[in-house]
Parts: structure tokens; C-alpha cells; sequence
């Protein structure tokens, strides 16, 4: 019997029974009937012209079906590049084609794909197609790139520079005329990629009699994949089915259209027979998007309170070789420098600039980390000239929660400009410092040094865009037995949806979370989705949950307060019936009485269903459903604070975390567990881009690192036990008062380890502005301190 | 290309002969041949773990070993560890932390705690990390499998000393 409410609680997953016991349904998991395996040609340089593609040999092979190249791929695909869905004016726009038309940009770019019995004939096969490729120069670092005499990334562009964009508030000719306390950085950063531990994969049905094709397809919203099919094959909308079933991590890159989902569609479509591709580690790190550098040239100028007067700069930013997202990235990084400080005058250059690498898209917290080390370095670069507490310069400059809703002025990517509607921003950093014992800090640093022992701390503060529209629908329906069904756009990845909508859902209809069927990713069970990215799902999709569930509820209530006779505002949703609801101050929930005066869900579905030859009472919509689209006015705007301690090992430039706080504000928490977890995995992907994570490449774009071997992920033994604390500001902008989390322990937490360890390696004089801060930089930085090369 | 052998193994206790390429891993064995797809591939370079079967006991990469290797062997996967819908312990405990998001690495931590706690009851924080460092997990950041880990060995050993 269901009586709590379960917002705000933590029950078990309705996931983890199946995933514990191998019952997942990932996309390699599935096996259709007559199904073959594909494997992808992809260019093994950075940029090159083919001039011939020889497959004689490869086709030769027994058990293999087809090798497909541009020239072999449906007139649709041939003609049409993969459609562009966030077209900026300032941006020269570069989409590829589903197989490599005459000019290869990066390398594994998809040129051709072998289609055979299985996989490892397939991937036999790859080797005997025989492409010959004429090299060109090639853009590696997007500095070199956006000079005037480099090579081009493509050869017919007029500059690698495909869109220059101007954020400005306020008058910053004043701001930095008016102060003689100015401060410039030069700061390098490297995001790497998602890596995911499932890799990508599709699957490709097509039923000729039909006309309809099937795809099964590890993404983040099925819907955007949908719609760049339709775009690029002319079916009609009923025709094309996409579902993601289980998903083995997203973390942004997932929720791209890649070139080979449309050649896989187009050989199962050529081909008669349903086509597998299943991605590769080797081929995830050359192939699936990434995030990567950026250069931020940038100057701060402060008035003698250390209070900020201005900010202004340049962020050259590395997009990859085609512009699959347009400039939301980088775009996000400006919009998010400000973050939980008053700026008054802002000024970037935003230069996005083409290089032969793998397209930079979202990673999680798109872009938003960077913009916050970029932020934080500077604070830590004010405390130092002014001798100032760190913690300190920040108090001076945070917004206040008096001053909500507050406009920072910059125009964000909707358009909009960027207006955070609640926090208490001082409040947040205290519960963080208060918890890692800041004061008490400088004197156990003393302590270790006398130990011959380097510890630091940092700290850093974030304001996160979430819950991004447009929308996310949610179709709930009570069948005729009784069964609820709550249907969404929304496609989870690990973030638990299938619990946390269930809550939502429970609330309204009085029942435990395991009555409710929750489905997702799939075009066939809810019109219209945009997917789960950008922690916008607890807010869009679980505000339609809501919506969606209380008008269901109502007009359960509606149509048994006709059969029972009483009125509506005497009823309540318990257990599967409408019934009298217990007098308010009467003993226990409901009442014999109100058991004798019911009716199931069942009966009201029924009801509501119609009967063949009898009209609808009093013009009824049929059913006992209702379908809701929550669409926010803007973002709502989560924050967080990151305090983090370090251990640094001058020998081998080791760094281990010691203590990791974050304080963080979400808005309404659903589930505390699940909340928590993100934070969790969210920190942990953070350690990896401070300490770890580098995608390196030569100067000709070849990529060095291709494997768990050469690109580190953190390990158990790097990730300390991270201490949260959470504040609870509802946002006022949804039913609901959440806000997203999904990305609230990354965004905030690269920054404080880069100050931690530039604290603790504070009496060498080393100066960090870079990330990652790999053990070999820290070591080389170290030896530059002692030649007297600091920066 | 096409060398083939006769192979006879047992997996979750249920004895299979099958003929298969010398070059088939016993990952594709299980998933392709016998249809348990709850072990899954993260890396096929014996890095992230997410494969980890049970050969004999001993926690092995599917990915790393051919299924002619498997010949005369016992192998468990995670389709092996709950009884029915009678969750073991480790899974009941993964389950109660949230020691598990997507799910795609966890079956391979599964059988690499599982074999962990049968040779180490009474584990300290610092070696179920060590234990867990050949395991790559993306989503949770460690912390609540580590915790799932040690409820395991404490709810293992108050069920020994109950006996």
C-alpha cells in the first residue's frame, strides 16, 4: 500500500534488476533474423583527396554481401550532406556526407563500409579495400589554424575560421580605462572525449513491402535521429522508427547524428537485410565526437576592492572538421565565464575554427568547465596580487540572492539573454568551505611543509544553465485493465529516468513507482522528443510527467465522481481506485467507508474508452490519457561550489586528492540517491580532465592516443570518497522546483584541483594555466620553476 | 580463416558442445553462440574490465581469451549469479547503493568483486579500490560500488558467523 510520497525520497531502481542480471537490452544485444555485420573504411589520414577506391578484392571474399562507397549510396544520400540543426548567421557551415564524397578531413571519417555474414569476416574484408589517397596539409592546432597563411581544413575554404561571434555587455573601454588593476591570462585547455564504456552502434531494419525502415540505435534522443533520416531518405514520418533500448552511457557525444547511421540505413535498404555496426574502442577514439582545446587569451580589470570592473578576451576554440553542432560549444563556454560573479562589462571574441580532427561537440558540461577554470583562474590571479584569501575576492564579487532574478546580459545560445532565476550563490560557497574546514587549512599546509609534505587547496565556483528547451513531452495513459503507462522523448543513459519519472508519476496517481511502466526512446510510443543532454530531463520531461499525470488524475476523479455520486473534491487516487479520501485529522488513510465507495482505474478506463454505438458523455475526450509537452520559459540556472585538497609528490608530480567537497544546488531533488550519483560520476569525469584525460595528436592531426592504454580514465584508486552537500532553492520556473544535476559535478570541479595543485606547489612559484595537469607537466613545470622560466 | 574445433564447456553450470573458429573470443562464444548477452565488450584490449568472466573460478577477460581456450573449462557470467529473481548479495548490495547506473560495466565488476571477496572476506576501503582499479566505470564514480563491496563482505560475514 503506497501512502508516502515519493518525490524527494530514494527507492531502489525499477532499472537494476535486469542490468544485474544480464538482462539488459543494449544494441548489440539484439538479433534480428537474416541480420548481417558491418564495418567501416575510414581514412587513415587527416586530410588527403581519394583518387581511387578498389574493392575487387575485398567483394571477392566469401561471406561478404557489399562494399559501399559514396558513389554506390542511394541519389538522396549522394546529393544531401547530414543536416546541420542549430544554424548560427555567424557561422560558415561544414556537414559531411555519409561516406566520404572525393576529400577526407579527419582521420577516421567514414570513406566506405564492408557488409558481410559477420563481424570478423567484415572486418577481413576492410583490409583489401584498397584506396588511393592523395595527402594534404593538414590542420592540427586551431591557434596555427586560424592564421591567415596556414593550410586549410578543407581544401576549398577561404579561412579555416568558420564563425566569429562577439558576447558583450556594458562598456569595457570604460571598465578597463577607469582602473589601473589589470591582470592578463593566457590559458590552455584540452576536454577530452565521453568514452562511454558501450560503445556507439546501429542496427538497420527495412521492410520493402512497407516501405518502413526500423533502427535501433544507441543514442540520447531518437527523435533527432529520426529527423535527420527523413531529411536525408524521403520517407514519410510513419515510415522510419527509431528506438534506443538500453544505453551504456552518453554523456553528450551519444546525442549526435553520425555519418554511419545513415549508411547503415542506406545498406540495409540496399541490401534487403536488416545491417548491424557496432563501433570499436579503436574506432570510438578517432571517430565518435569529442570535446578538446581551447585557447582563452583574457584580461580582468578589478577596482582597488578587488571588485571586478571588466573582462575581455579571445577564445580560439578547436571545432573538428565539420560543424555538426555549429558553435553551441563554445558558445556555452562564453556564456558561462560570468557564472556567480557580478560582471559589468564583458567582452569575448568567440573564433571557431575548422582543424582535421574529429568534430568537438558536447562532452558533459559542454563547454561549461572551461568557462569556469577560465573564471576561477582569474579569481586565484586577483587574490595573489591583492594578498588576498581566495575565498575571500569571490565573497566580494557574488551575486547576492537579493539581487535574483539576475541578468548577466550575455546572450546565450536560445537567443535569450542569460538570466538566472534563483540561488544564494555566498551561501553555497560557505556550506563548502565550512565542511573541508577552510580556516583551519593554511595552518595544516604549514604542518606538511614542515613534513617535506606539498598540500593545496582550491576552489571553484559554477552558475549551470539546465532543464534547456524547447520541450519533452510525456504521454501518460491508464489502459483498460487498469496498467499505467507513462511514455517520453526523454532517453536515459544511466541517469535513472525510468525511476525518477515513475516517482513523479506515483505521486499523482497514489501508487507505488513499480505500477508505473515508464518507456522511453522510441518515436513510435510519443510523437515529438528532443532527448536527454544538458540536464534538461528532470526538469522538462518530469515537469510533463506531472502535468501530464494530474490531468489524467482529474479525469479519473471526474468520471467516478458521476458514477459514485459524490463530488470530485471528495475523492483521491489510492492504490488503483478513486475513492472517498479520509476525512482530514480521521484516523489512519482511507476509511472502510470510502473502500465500500470506489472505483478501480480499470472501471474509469473503461469508461472513459467509450462503448461501440453509444456517444461519449457530455462530449468526453476519449481515454483516460493525456499527453504534456512542458516548455519553460528559459533555463534554470543550478550552481555549485567545488573545494578540493591535494597532495602533490614534487618527485613524480603524483597528485592525490585528499578531500573533495561539493556543495551544489538543484533545485527540488526527486531522488537524493540518484542526485547523488550523478554528482558522483559527474566529479569523477572532472578529476579525469584535470589530472588525466588528453587526446593527443601530431602536427599533422594523426592521433596519438587510441586506447585505455595511451588516454587514462580514473581508476578507483584516483577518485576519492567526494563529500556533497545539497541546498535546496526551488526554481520557480517549473511545477516542479527542480533544476538539472546531471552535470553539476563536473562543471565546477576541473578548476579548484588545477588551483590546488598550483597552491601546493606554491613555494617553487609554479603557476598552472593549463589542463589537463598530467604528473609529466607537473614535473616539467616544476623544473622550469628552479631554471627560473615561471610565467 | 576458417579453422574450426570441437569445444565442450560448461556455463552456469549447463554443459554445451559446440564447433567454433579457433579465433572466436570466448565473449563472442557467450554472447553470439549461446546467446548470454549480460557480458559485454567496453574495450577488446583488456583495459576496462566490463568482459570479466569466470573461468574455473579465476576472473578472466572474455575479450582476452578464445573460446578454444575455453575447451573442458567451467565458465560463469553474470546470467550464472542470481538464483531465479533470488539476487546474491553482491548484486543485492549494488542494487541498495546505487552502485550501478547505465549497467555496462557492471556485470564485469560483478565477477571481478565476487572472486575478490571469495579470496578476501574481511577487505579494507583501500583494497576493494585496488581490487576495482582494473574495472572502468564512467557513470558512478566508484564510490558506491566500493560501498556495495564492502556492505557485501560485512553482510557475508555476519551470515558465516550466524552459521
Amino acid at each position: 500500500m503506497m501512502s508516502e510520497k515519493s518525490f524527494g525520497t530514494s527507492p531502489k531502481r525499477k532499472e537494476d534488476f535486469d542490468l544485474l542480471t544480464g538482462r539488459g537490452r543494449f544494441v548489440d544485444d539484439i538479433v534480428l533474423p537474416g541480420m548481417y555485420a558491418a564495418a567501416f573504411v575510414r581514412s587513415p589520414l587527416a586530410h588527403a583527396r581519394i583518387k581511387s577506391i578498389d574493392a575487387s578484392a575485398a567483394l571477392a571474399m566469401p561471406g561478404v554481401h557489399a562494399v559501399i562507397s559514396h558513389h554506390d549510396l542511394p541519389a538522396t544520400l549522394r546529393e544531401r550532406r547530414l543536416p546541420l540543426f542549430v544554424p548560427h548567421p555567424t557561422l560558415t557551415s561544414r556537414m559531411q556526407h555519409a561516406l566520404a564524397k572525393e576529400e577526407v578531413c579527419y582521420v577516421g571519417e567514414p570513406v566506405a563500409v564492408v557488409v558481410a555474414d559477420n563481424r570478423y569476416l567484415a572486418e577481413d574484408a576492410l583490409h583489401l579495400v584498397e584506396i588511393d589517397y592523395e595527402p594534404l596539409a593538414a590542420v592540427s592546432d586551431c591557434k596555427a589554424g586560424a592564421r591567415p597563411d596556414a593550410p586549410r581544413a578543407h581544401a576549398d575554404l577561404e579561412s579555416n575560421v568558420v564563425s566569429r561571434m562577439l558576447s558583450s555587455v556594458g562598456d569595457i573601454d570604460a571598465a578597463f580605462r577607469e582602473t589601473p588593476h589589470v591582470f592578463k591570462e593566457e590559458i590552455f585547455q584540452h576536454r577530452g572525449g565521453a568514452f562511454f564504456m558501450e560503445c556507439r552502434g546501429v542496427i538497420a531494419s527495412y521492410d520493402a513491402v512497407e516501405g518502413a525502415l526500423l533502427v535501433y540505435v544507441s543514442s540520447q534522443g531518437p527523435h533527432r535521429i529520426k529527423r535527420a533520416l527523413l531529411d536525408l531518405f524521403d520517407l514519410s514520418d510513419t515510415q522510419i522508427r527509431v528506438v534506443t533500448p538500453d544505453v551504456g552511457g552518453g554523456f553528450g557525444p551519444k546525442g549526435s547524428f553520425y555519418a554511419e547511421y545513415a549508411a547503415i540505413a542506406a545498406c540495409a535498404m540496399m541490401l534487403g537485410h536488416p545491417v548491424k555496426w557496432i563501433e570499436d574502442r579503436r574506432e570510438n577514439f578517432v571517430a565518435t565526437h569529442q570535446e578538446r582545446d581551447q585557447y582563452w587569451d583574457v584580461e580582468i580589470a578589478v577596482d582597488a576592492e578587488a571588485r571586478i570592473r571588466g573582462l575581455r578576451g579571445v577564445l580560439t576554440h578547436d571545432n573538428g572538421a565539420y560543424t555538426p553542432w555549429g558553435i553551441v560549444l563554445p558558445w556555452i563556454s562564453v556564456a558561462t565565464v560570468p557564472g556567480p560573479y557580478i560582471v559589468p562589462a564583458y567582452h569575448i571574441e568567440l573564433r571557431s575554427v575548422l582543424t582535421n580532427k574529429v568534430m568537438a561537440t558536447p562532452v558533459r558540461g559542454a563547454g561549461r568547465p572551461e568557462g569556469v577554470v577560465v573564471m576561477e583562474r582569474l579569481m586565484d590571479r586577483i587574490a595573489r596580487e591583492f594578498k588576498l584569501d581566495p575565498a575571500e575576492v569571490r565573497r566580494r564579487n557574488f551575486i547576492q540572492p537579493s539581487q535574483m532574478p539576475y541578468n548577466v546580459g550575455v546572450i546565450f545560445r536560445d537567443g535569450k539573454q542569460v538570466v538566472y532565476d534563483s540561488g544564494d550563490y555566498p551561501a553555497c560557497q560557505d556550506a563548502a568551505l565550512q565542511t573541508i574546514d577552510y580556516d583551519a587549512f593554511r595552518a595544516r599546509q604549514a604542518e606538511a611543509r614542515l613534513k617535506g609534505r606539498y598540500i593545496g587547496i582550491g576552489i571553484g565556483n559554477a552558475v549551470e544553465g539546465t532543464g534547456l528547451g524547447p520541450y519533452e513531452g510525456a504521454a501518460v495513459k491508464v489502459a483498460t485493465n487498469g496498467r499505467i503507462t507513462v511514455s517520453t522523448g526523454a532517453t536515459p543513459q544511466g541517469q535513472s529516468h525510468k525511476t525518477t519519472l515513475a516517482q513523479i508519476a506515483a505521486d499523482q496517481f497514489g501508487v507505488s513507482i513499480d505500477a508505473i511502466r515508464v518507456e522511453t526512446g522510441d518515436t513510435s510510443k510519443i510523437s515529438q522528443g528532443i532527448g536527454t543532454f544538458a540536464a534538461r530531463t528532470a526538469v522538462n520531461a518530469g515537469s510533463s510527467v506531472h502535468l501530464a499525470s494530474v490531468k489524467v488524475a482529474a479525469k479519473a476523479k471526474a468520471i467516478a465522481a458521476k458514477l459514485l455520486d459524490v463530488r470530485e473534491e471528495d475523492l483521491e487516487l489510492r492504490d488503483g481506485y478513486v475513492q472517498l479520501a479520509a476525512l482530514p485529522g480521521g484516523p489512519g488513510a482511507a476509511s472502510d467507508n470510502a473502500r465500500q465507495v470506489r472505483k478501480s482505474l480499470a472501471e474509469l478506463a473503461v469508461v472513459a474508452a467509450g462503448m461501440p454505438g453509444f456517444a461519449m458523455q457530455d462530449g468526453a475526450e476519449p481515454g483516460l490519457e493525456s499527453t504534456a509537452y512542458f516548455t519553460a520559459p528559459q533555463s534554470t540556472y543550478a550552481n555549485g561550489t567545488a573545494v578540493v585538497e591535494v597532495e602533490v609528490d614534487i618527485e613524480t608530480g603524483r597528485v592525490t586528492i585528499l578531500r573533495l567537497v561539493l556543495a551544489h544546488d538543484c533545485g527540488m531533488l526527486i531522488n537524493p540517491m540518484v542526485v547523488e550519483g550523478q554528482v558522483m560520476g559527474g566529479v569523477a569525469h572532472a578529476i579525469g580532465n584535470a589530472l588525466f584525460e588528453r587526446m593527443l595528436y601530431d602536427d599533422q592531426a594523426q592521433p596519438l592516443s587510441t586506447n585505455f592504454g595511451e588516454y587514462l580514465l580514473p581508476l578507483a584508486t584516483d577518485v576519492p570518497r567526494i563529500e556533497i552537500v545539497h541546498q535546496e532553492t526551488a526554481s520557480p520556473l517549473n511545477p516542479l522546483g527542480i533544476k538539472g544535476a546531471g552535470e553539476s559535478g563536473t562543471i565546477p570541479t576541473i578548476a579548484p584541483i588545477i588551483a590546488a595543485v598550483e597552491d601546493a606547489l606554491s613555494p617553487f612559484g609554479v603557476r598552472i594555466l593549463e589542463a589537463p595537469i598530467t604528473p609529466q607537466r607537473i614535473v616539467e613545470l616544476l623544473g622550469d620553476a628552479a631554471l627560473g622560466r615561471t610565467r | 580463416m576458417s579453422d574450426t574445433r570441437n569445444i565442450s564447456v560448461v556455463v552456469n553450470g549447463k554443459s554445451y558442445q559446440r564447433t567454433v573458429d579457433t579465433r572466436r573470443t570466448l565473449g563472442d562464444f557467450l554472447r553470439l553462440d549461446l546467446g548470454l548477452t549480460g557480458t559485454h565488450f567496453g574495450c577488446e584490449h583488456g583495459v576496462c574490465g566490463a568482459c570479466t568472466v569466470r573461468v574455473d573460478g579465476t576472473a578472466v577477460r572474455s575479450c582476452l581469451m578464445l573460446a578454444v581456450q575455453a575447451n573442458g573449462k567451467s565458465v560463469q557470467t553474470v546470467e550464472g549469479m542470481a538464483e531465479g529473481d533470488i539476487l546474491t548479495p553482491l548484486q543485492t548490495a549494488f542494487r541498495d547503493r546505487h552502485a550501478l547506473q547505465c549497467g555496462f560495466c557492471t556485470p564485469g565488476i560483478l565477477m571481478t568483486m565476487a572472486e575478490f571477496l571469495e579470496e578476501n572476506p574481511a577487505p579494507s576501503e583501500a583494497d576493494v579500490r585496488d581490487a576495482l582499479s582494473g574495472n572502468l566505470c564512467r557513470c558512478t564514480g566508484y564510490q558506491n560500488i566500493v560501498d556495495a563491496v564492502l556492505q557485501t563482505a560485512d553482510t557475508l560475514r555476519k551470515t558465516r558467523d550466524a552459521a
